[in-house]
């Protein structure tokens, strides 16, 4: 697939189409983040967390819209607000789902797998009464626009590039959380002993409402962030959720530097090769090799060294 | 009459009555052909249920990609129909005679290899078992055997649905692409389209629906049965007590793929095309819901969940299509939190005590009036002997 390009034109696409690819690799890390650290800490499977993703792009569309009318001049800086916005209500979503539903369920993970999959269904057609059935999408503030020119064949994107750091700082914001603060470290013990941890006072029923309302605020996050590359619709976050849960497996749950790296190689494999193939060979031929390293190595990538 | 009895008191023969009854004879005479044909398309995803029922029920083994069997053998006998409805005199005003249209709307020329075999029914008649069967297979042991099993194994069984979806919508030339194999004719000469043969297909559908029936409850009933319910909650004792997990799961697994496969190719008949729609993530987790509403443990509550769930999808999605989704997902919520057992466990909490309660009265009955010359029932005795 490669004849036909000169090597100079290989290396430009090959960082073109990895530099595209950054925008998809953003998304899945903070959609797989979310889910990590629900379903590697609290084994509970959320069918309904591409519709949380979708509640902070809607969020952010409906951010960039108020300022647009009443805040112009602080147009610039909407994209910021919306993205506090969008965790705070999808982490505020997520609180109340654990509490009506997840919290009876937490003994049958197969059965939190149809729950909230019933879940999504209310939410996307919520959605589409709401929003309408039809594509929403923001406006970019002008120093989002563009591209950044490395070399004269090579062009960055520059909102890609600013939904990457941003992914990087929240994976390192999660991680500081997860590993030295108080709340994450009382979330490692009572996934590691439920009932040694609530001996020692820790109240686990908050801990698991934290913990999966925190996931629900990064998929927020990630919404926000798919604003930029993708149009908004309620039945767009469906298409992610099976890709998001190989990404998790793949990179081995319950380890977060695992889940990015997966992320980075899904991401990059897929906008390399849609580039010389059609897009949906590529998809396939990605999910294929994914599940086969699967079956080869079900334990995922990066597992931690543990006794059960 | 003592035969009546006998099988009176066997609860599972009653039930395979019961809805024999329904199927055979209640339904052909109320519905209008349309929506008895309905009720032959909501069948099809029964015996998806079914193997769920033995997988998932039994065996403990969720599969979200069930409507990859299903399809594979509804595809294989679209295609088998298919190339008889493309003969050269029918296909004449395209650039290449003999081959099915959407290969000719897509620039083929030739008709591709595999595609071949399936010009004889009999090839496609095994195909229709063997494809899905061999695919569960390859599946079945990648992952069994290395001990991948419950939500892992459901992730990528979903993750194969997917990739299944997107290989056939991409590869349009070869498959029909998004629309699927449409436009089905005639099998062997005989026109599937006629009232006729919408009549013969239903029946059809009804009696391999019996028989696979039959096989899953000769599964449930067998040692087999025992030890996949014995897998299911104690995996490493049975596994400590020498056997083979794996070769029961595999198995199961395969007789769930087998079912759908059954299914996926009576759909094809009696609705007359296959598409992707039927095939993805969407379609295989419906199907887990029909077994869930009708009951994970019972084979004949799957068949009325399915048939429930199906009705109330129609009739919701005729008359307040905004209201389907929110009820389907009610439903998915209600059925896992409320009645982890269906429908079948509605029936033997609320229904049967009721029936229990029933019965010894009759009972009594019968013997007061059947038996009085052995001495006489107790009843009637007990204030004189004592």
């Amino acid at each position: 697939m490669f004849q036909g390009y000169t090597a100079a034109e290989l290396t430009s696409i090959f960082a073109m189409q990895g530099f595209a690819g950054l925008s998809l690799f953003s998304v899945f890390v903070l959609m797989a983040l979310g889910l990590a650290i629900i379903f590697g800490q609290m084994g509970v499977i959320n069918m309904a967390h591409g519709e949380f993703m979708i509640l902070g792009a809607y969020v952010t569309y409906l951010t960039s819209n108020f300022f647009s009318e009443h805040l112009s001049s602080m147009f610039s800086l909407y994209f910021f607000v919306a993205m506090i916005l969008a965790f705070i209500a999808a982490a505020l979503l997520g609180a109340l789902v654990e509490w009506v539903l997840i919290r009876h369920l937490y003994r049958r993970p197969l059965d939190t797998l149809l729950a909230t999959w019933g879940l999504s269904l209310i939410l996307q057609q919520g959605y589409r009464t709401i929003f309408g059935a039809r594509e929403v999408g923001v406006t970019l503030p002008d120093w989002l626009m563009g591209s950044y020119a490395i070399t004269d064949m090579i062009e960055v994107p520059v909102n890609g590039l600013f939904v990457m750091c941003l992914t990087i700082l929240i994976t390192i914001g999660v991680y500081l959380v997860m590993q030295k603060s108080r709340l994450g470290k009382q979330t490692r013990a009572v996934v590691q002993n439920r009932a040694m941890a609530g001996a020692v006072g820790i109240n686990t029923e908050k801990v698991d409402r934290f913990t999966f309302a925190l996931g629900c605020g990064i998929a927020g996050i990630a919404g926000s962030a798919f604003t930029m590359i993708g149009s908004t619709g309620p039945t767009a976050g469906q298409l992610y959720i099976v890709d998001t849960f190989l990404v998790v497996v793949f990179g081995g749950a319950s380890n977060l530097l695992g889940t990015v790296a997966s992320a980075f190689t899904i991401s990059q494999a897929q906008s390399t090769m849609e580039f010389f193939l059609s897009g949906s060979m590529a998809k396939v031929l990605t999910l294929l090799t994914v599940v086969g390293i699967l079956m080869l190595r079900p334990q995922g990538l990066f597992t931690l060294k543990i006794r059960s | 009459m003592k035969k009546l009895q006998d099988f009176t008191r066997n609860p599972d023969a009653v039930s395979f009555a019961v809805l024999a009854i329904v199927l055979v004879f209640i339904l052909p005479t109320v519905l209008e052909i349309f929506r008895l044909n309905l009720v032959g398309k909501y069948l099809t995803y029964a015996y998806v249920a079914i193997g769920l029922v033995l997988s998932w029920g039994l065996g403990g083994i969720l599969s979200l990609g069930q409507g990859v069997f299903f399809g594979l053998g509804g595809y294989c006998l679209a295609m088998f129909l298919k190339l008889e409805a493309s003969s050269p005199e029918n296909t004449a005003i395209q650039s290449t005679p003999g081959i099915p249209d959407f290969m000719d709307w897509n620039q083929l020329t030739a008709l591709p290899w595999f595609w071949e075999p399936f010009h004889s029914f009999g090839f496609t008649l095994f195909a229709v078992i063997a494809v899905p069967v061999i695919f569960a297979l390859i599946i079945g042991v990648a992952m069994f055997k290395r001990r991948v099993g419950g939500v892992y194994f459901a992730i990528i069984t979903q993750a194969i649905a997917a990739i299944m979806t997107i290989l056939i919508i991409g590869q349009q030339g070869y498959t029909g692409g998004v629309n699927g194999i449409t436009d089905l004719r005639t099998l062997h000469g005989w026109d599937i389209r006629t009232d006729e043969a919408k009549y013969f297909f239903y029946y059809l559908n009804v009696a391999l629906l019996f028989l696979v029936l039959l096989v899953a409850c000769w599964i449930t009933k067998s040692k087999l049965g025992r030890i996949l319910v014995a897998m299911r909650e104690r995996e490493d004792r049975v596994r400590f007590s020498g056997y083979d997990v794996s070769n029961f799961k595999i198995f199961v697994f395969c007789v769930a793929a087998a079912f759908s496969a059954i299914g996926g190719a009576m759909f094809t008949l009696q609705v007359g095309f296959m598409s992707p729609s039927f095939v993805g993530i969407v379609p295989s987790i419906e199907m887990v819901i029909f077994a869930a509403v009708g009951g994970r443990h019972s084979i004949i509550g799957v068949v009325y969940g399915t048939l429930l769930v199906n009705w109330a999808k129609t009739t919701f999605s005729e008359s307040f299509p905004e209201l389907w989704l929110f009820a389907m997902g009610a439903l998915f919520i209600g059925v896992v939190m409320a009645f982890p057992n269906g429908l079948a466990g509605l029936y033997t909490s609320y229904v049967k005590p009721l029936i229990g309660s029933i019965r010894p009265l009759l009972k009594e009955r019968a013997r007061l009036y059947e038996t009085p010359d052995k001495g006489g029932p107790d009843m009637l005795n007990r204030g004189t002997a004592q």
